[in-house]
């Protein structure tokens, strides 16, 4: 096992809220790793709206999803937090030594003082096709991601969508597939249009199959593959398939946060409005996955959130010392954090 | 305004009244209508407010934009009078408009 990262806090959560925490955690020399488990920071201004302007935070009249993301970024960068995404986090669990171990599924582990929860909405996971009995088969013959192409050589692929992500293992998978059938709601495609070519060469050339329809069935037992149904104009058809490859894009569910042990209340983590601490004592939870009489689901409320939990970690983790609450504008120490001075 | 009728997937029906530039799942969250989730508050980001738009109205209603359409690949049970709820812009000439919802949101 991998020793772990040691540090001051780690933030769940690279969403707006999770990247402005950095920010206050920053000015009282906290030092925060950051943990997301999409491929990028931003969260659901990246993944969900980048180009949509939002008018609500105050002093930008208007700002784009991933505008906010990057003035953020800009914002955060003198605190050197160091991101690890890709990857969830799938325990959390108190030490004896009042500290907190912090492991992801990626094998990351981290060991700190204080956790922020900016988790939003929950992780984003991919969303599982309404194909009846699929749960059976999944991560023996159904999965949502390739992480080793070795286990789809010689097999029967069946690839559902028509975005990047379905065009583009296509193409990678064809090659070292016994057989491969793209399925797709309609003729038209969201990937590139590159893509697009490469794949329909594919399909006139008699290496691949394409079909224009929607899964209805799938069979086989054990969790094996055998058959999928595909509705298509046409009719019904069963194509051989042994391996089934669904991308139907991404939705939020709470994942493990519900594990750790927190007092929830339907899905949300309860937290003060003092500390915006949770039930267990140094954990907190910023932004839209907490909850208090009150609240508003607003970026705006999230950054609030943020600067009086960091000022409560600060406090909780130097009990004895005299905390003194001080301006950017004015104090000569908070201007050499941030690299002005 | 307009009148907009929502039958659920269970046969409940709700008939509310929306405002003019307001859009159908606007018009369904403040009314509380069950089934559409708008995960993404109107963005076209998701396919979370999907709706099945009654015969009769298609044609005024129209086609999904080519961005809608890319998002009802997510949706489930997607048909041809498949439309995203966020999209339809409510004016007076949708004055009387019926629309289904799905039995589930994904």
């Amino acid at each position: 096992m991998t020793t772990p990262i040691e540090t001051d806090v780690v933030i769940i959560g690279a969403g707006p809220v999770g990247l402005f925490a950095v920010f206050e955690l920053g000015l009282w020399d906290l030092k925060c790793h950051v943990i997301d488990i999409l491929d990028k920071v931003g969260g659901q201004c990246a993944e969900l709206y980048p180009e949509k302007p939002i008018y609500d935070i105050p002093g930008f009249a208007t700002v784009t999803g991933q505008g906010l993301v990057e003035n953020l970024m800009e914002q955060i960068a003198p605190f050197g937090a160091q991101f690890h995404l890709n990857q969830m986090v799938s325990k959390l669990e108190k030490k004896s030594d009042e500290r907190f171990l912090i492991e992801t599924d990626a094998g990351s582990r981290f060991l700190c003082h204080t956790v922020f929860i900016a988790a939003g909405g929950g992780s984003f996971q991919p969303k599982r096709p309404p194909i009846p009995g699929i749960e059976t088969f999944e991560n023996k013959s159904v999965f949502y991601s390739v992480r080793r192409m070795e286990d789809f050589r010689d097999h029967d692929i069946v690839i559902v969508g028509g975005g990047d992500s379905a065009l583009d293992w296509t193409l990678s998978l064809q090659p070292i597939a016994k057989s491969l059938t793209l399925i797709h709601r309609r003729d038209a495609f969201r990937g590139a249009q590159d893509s697009v070519n490469k794949m329909r060469a594919l399909v006139d050339a008699g290496h691949m199959n394409l079909k224009i329809g929607q899964v209805t069935e799938l069979i086989g037992s054990d969790g094996h593959l055998d058959m999928a149904t595909v509705k298509t104009a046409e009719g019904n058809e069963d194509v051989t398939c042994t391996r089934l490859l669904p991308f139907f894009g991404l939705t939020m569910k709470l994942g493990p946060v519900a594990d750790w042990g927190l007092n929830l209340n339907e899905n949300l983590i309860p937290v003060d409005t003092e500390k915006f601490q949770t039930s267990q004592p140094g954990v907190y939870a910023i932004g839209d996955i907490n909850t208090y009489p009150g609240k508003l689901k607003l970026i705006l409320s999230g950054f609030h959130e943020a600067a009086l939990a960091a000022h409560a970690a600060k406090k909780a983790a130097n009990p004895d010392e005299r905390v003194v609450f001080q301006y950017t504008t004015s104090s000569s120490s908070l201007q050499k954090k941030l690299g002005i001075i | 305004m307009a009148k907009i009728t929502f039958t659920t997937h269970d046969n409940q029906t709700f008939d509310v009244e929306g405002e003019d530039g307001a859009t159908v799942m606007e018009t369904a969250i403040k009314n509380a209508v069950p089934g559409i989730e708008a995960e993404c508050g109107g963005a076209c980001a998701c396919a979370t407010c999907h709706v099945y738009v009654a015969d009769a109205w298609m044609e005024k209603v129209g086609n999904p934009e080519p961005m809608e359409e890319d998002m009802l690949d997510f949706a489930y049970d997607v048909r041809p009078t498949s439309r995203l709820s966020c999209q339809i812009r409510i004016s007076a000439e949708l004055d009387g408009l019926a629309v289904t919802v799905p039995e589930r949101q994904g």
